[in-house]
């Protein structure tokens, strides 16, 4: 009981100071793009918030605890994947967006359908990924309330239900704030807790890493030792070698299609500072997905596979090790970043499918450009996060406490990758793309990662007709390859006319959108 | 909410995306961009195709208790930070570059008053 009441006031705090930080920093501001006033160092803390979801905190920890060495393939990958961002899209995006990714689609392809396809994508990825989040709270609320022996269902559906309600009245002009305020709790979090490990290690190295060359679990009554620091405890053959392969894909090309994280570059004032915020939220990414390794091996072994599959599952791994390593104040603290965590990644997801559907959908598809009233605007984005999150809750529920969040979140980097990122490359890079390009694409990669994720192992188990877990070694390909034949079959070069426009701007930011304080 | 609040009417944007110094700084961003898209699309995918395809040669033990696989998967880390770090101090180049061809068009305009 102490763990949840410390648990409740950890978080009241933390809500606490993330209004009064939002109301001190600017009331006249919005902290979305309409500032456009972050500066480099608050906006790579803020695009760490929005990526470090309790996919990275409970999935990946989890993965490590339970396969050693191939869980900690999702960190190389979640950490490499900013090459792309950096490299290839973020500036140009910057200099050619306002507030959404389908601005940069809609400069100069025909802005009705590729305008309702990214609303489509845009609401289907944050979909996945919010439902990796409600699985990591409720199998956190079942944990910390294990005496009142109430389950993952009512877990879920209450702690999904409240974040659903604090993003849609309270918490959307803060975002930025509570990125930033979380992404230094987690990071606290982190680091204390991997102290904590190292020091019943006495900060040995040796021993540590020692250790993890034999660890224990129980499987079919027998115990089995293995050394976790050894590739192929999880990809294992026939498929798992295709199965890496096809993760590491989705992985590395999927933040470069992610909604949640492109905006925020659209909410600092230039493609310089774009650039820079990049790095800085890949030396703190970095930095956390190195000490990912001590919390996964922790967990295996300060309190092991089998404790840990006894007591709320893979996704309870860091908890449950902050739990042995902390005790109960420790937990209560872990707990909060936790849900601190989730809350943030549910607003930021809920911000960046609201802001598509009632910008892209509602603004420019149904109402065709013409004006709307603020008011109805507002109200869509609402009804958008209530169905999103509603959505969400009722997809958790049916999957269960069992299924891992950060495989959960690798199926939204896939869908990401299939139908965001072949669109947004080809009409930022190719003079030849074209409105049929782009819809063919956006619909190709979004139906073909879909339908393979529903066929997958994950859900059809041993009956599955596709063999692997992530579809994004064949989904991908198909999202390009669609995108570019359909443009090349297509007549249309009117998309041309504004290509050079788009390349002026994209690569020297003339005519971008300007921070609003000048 | 002019989009072009400085300039009077639209830049010829066919021009300025045709003209020498633009597409020298096309060029030099593709000089360094390409190559080290390349370079980390290698690196990167090295990593699951050798332990995928190679497992025995990658679970080797080369640095004390890691594995040839673990060192790799680590080394990611600062290829990754390197790479971006070079990519910073290049990119430096190509403001200054983008600048230029910005310039030469502002005075252009201001030539043609």
């Amino acid at each position: 009981m102490t763990a949840i009441l410390m648990t409740l006031a950890f978080v009241a705090v933390t809500l606490g100071v993330t209004v009064w930080a939002s109301r001190r920093s600017s009331a006249a501001d919005s902290f979305f793009a309409a500032g456009r006033n972050i500066t480099a160092w608050q906006n790579g803390l803020a695009v760490s918030g929005d990526y470090m979801s309790a996919a990275s905190f409970l999935g990946i920890t989890g993965l490590i605890a339970f396969h050693g060495y191939d869980g900690f393939m999702y960190s190389v990958g979640f950490l490499v994947a900013y090459l792309t961002v950096l490299l290839v899209v973020a500036e140009p995006l910057r200099n050619s967006g306002k507030y959404t990714i389908a601005d940069v689609l809609a400069f100069r392809l025909s802005a009705r359908p590729v305008r309702a396809m990214a609303a489509l994508s845009t609401l289907t990825i944050g979909g996945l990924y919010m439902i990796a989040q409600m699985v990591g709270a409720g199998a956190m609320v079942s944990l910390l309330m294990a005496e009142t022996g109430i389950d993952f269902r009512s877990s879920v559906a209450s702690v999904g239900m409240l974040m659903i309600v604090y993003v849609v009245f309270g918490g959307m002009l803060a975002t930025t704030w509570v990125q930033i305020i979380k992404a230094v709790l987690l990071m606290l979090g982190v680091v204390l807790l991997s102290g904590l490990v190292m020091a019943q290690y006495g900060f040995s190295f040796d021993q540590f890493f020692g250790a993890a060359t034999a660890v224990t679990h129980s499987a079919g009554g027998e115990t089995v030792t293995r050394d976790l620091l050894q590739p192929g405890h999880y990809y294992k053959p026939p498929y798992g070698a295709l199965n890496l392969i096809s993760l590491s894909l989705a992985l590395i090309l999927g933040t470069a299609g992610l909604p949640h994280i492109l905006v925020r570059f659209y909410t600092v004032p230039d493609a310089r500072t774009a650039r820079v915020s990049v790095v800085w939220a890949m030396a703190i990414i970095g930095a956390f997905y190195v000490l990912t390794t001590f919390l996964g091996l922790g967990a295996a072994m300060l309190v092991g596979r089998d404790q840990i599959a006894a007591n709320g599952g893979i996704n309870m791994s860091a908890p449950l090790l902050a739990l042995a390593v902390g005790g109960d104040l420790f937990l209560a603290f872990i707990a909060a970043v936790t849900f601190a965590t989730i809350l943030a990644v549910v607003a930021g997801l809920t911000i960046s499918a609201s802001t598509s559907v009632a910008h892209d959908f509602y603004a420019n598809v149904i109402r065709a450009g013409k004006p709307t009233s603020p008011v109805m605007e507002v109200a869509v984005a609402r009804l958008t996060a209530v169905v999103l999150g509603a959505g969400a809750v009722g997809a958790a529920i049916l999957l269960g406490p069992e299924a891992n969040v950060a495989f959960l979140v690798g199926l939204a980097f896939a869908v990401a990758a299939s139908a965001n990122l072949p669109a947004i490359v080809l009409s930022l890079f190719w003079r030849r793309f074209n409105t049929a390009g782009a819809v063919a694409g956006i619909a190709a990669g979004l139906v073909s990662s879909v339908a393979l994720i529903a066929v997958s192992p994950s859900f059809m188990g041993a009956k599955a007709l596709f063999p692997l877990e992530n579809p994004g070694l064949v989904s991908i390909p198909v999202g390009f390859i669609a995108a570019v034949a359909a443009a090349l079959l297509s007549k249309d070069r009117s998309s041309e006319l504004r290509y050079a426009e788009l390349q002026v701007r994209a690569h020297t930011g003339l005519g971008a959108e300007r921070a609003s304080a000048h | 909410m002019s989009m072009h609040t400085r300039q009077e009417r639209a830049p010829d944007w066919e021009r300025m995306a045709a003209s020498g110094a633009f597409q020298e700084l096309l060029r030099a961003k593709r000089r360094f961009i390409v190559p080290a898209t390349v370079f980390f699309l290698v690196y990167y995918f090295a990593l699951p195709v050798l332990t995928g395809y190679w497992p025995e040669l990658m679970a080797r033990k080369i640095l004390g208790e890691f594995s040839a696989a673990y060192v790799f998967a680590l080394s990611q880390f600062p290829m990754a930070w390197i790479l971006a770090g070079l990519y910073l101090r290049a990119a430096g180049r190509f403001d200054r570059a983008a600048g230029a061809v910005v310039a030469a068009e502002e005075a252009r305009e201001n030539n043609a008053e």
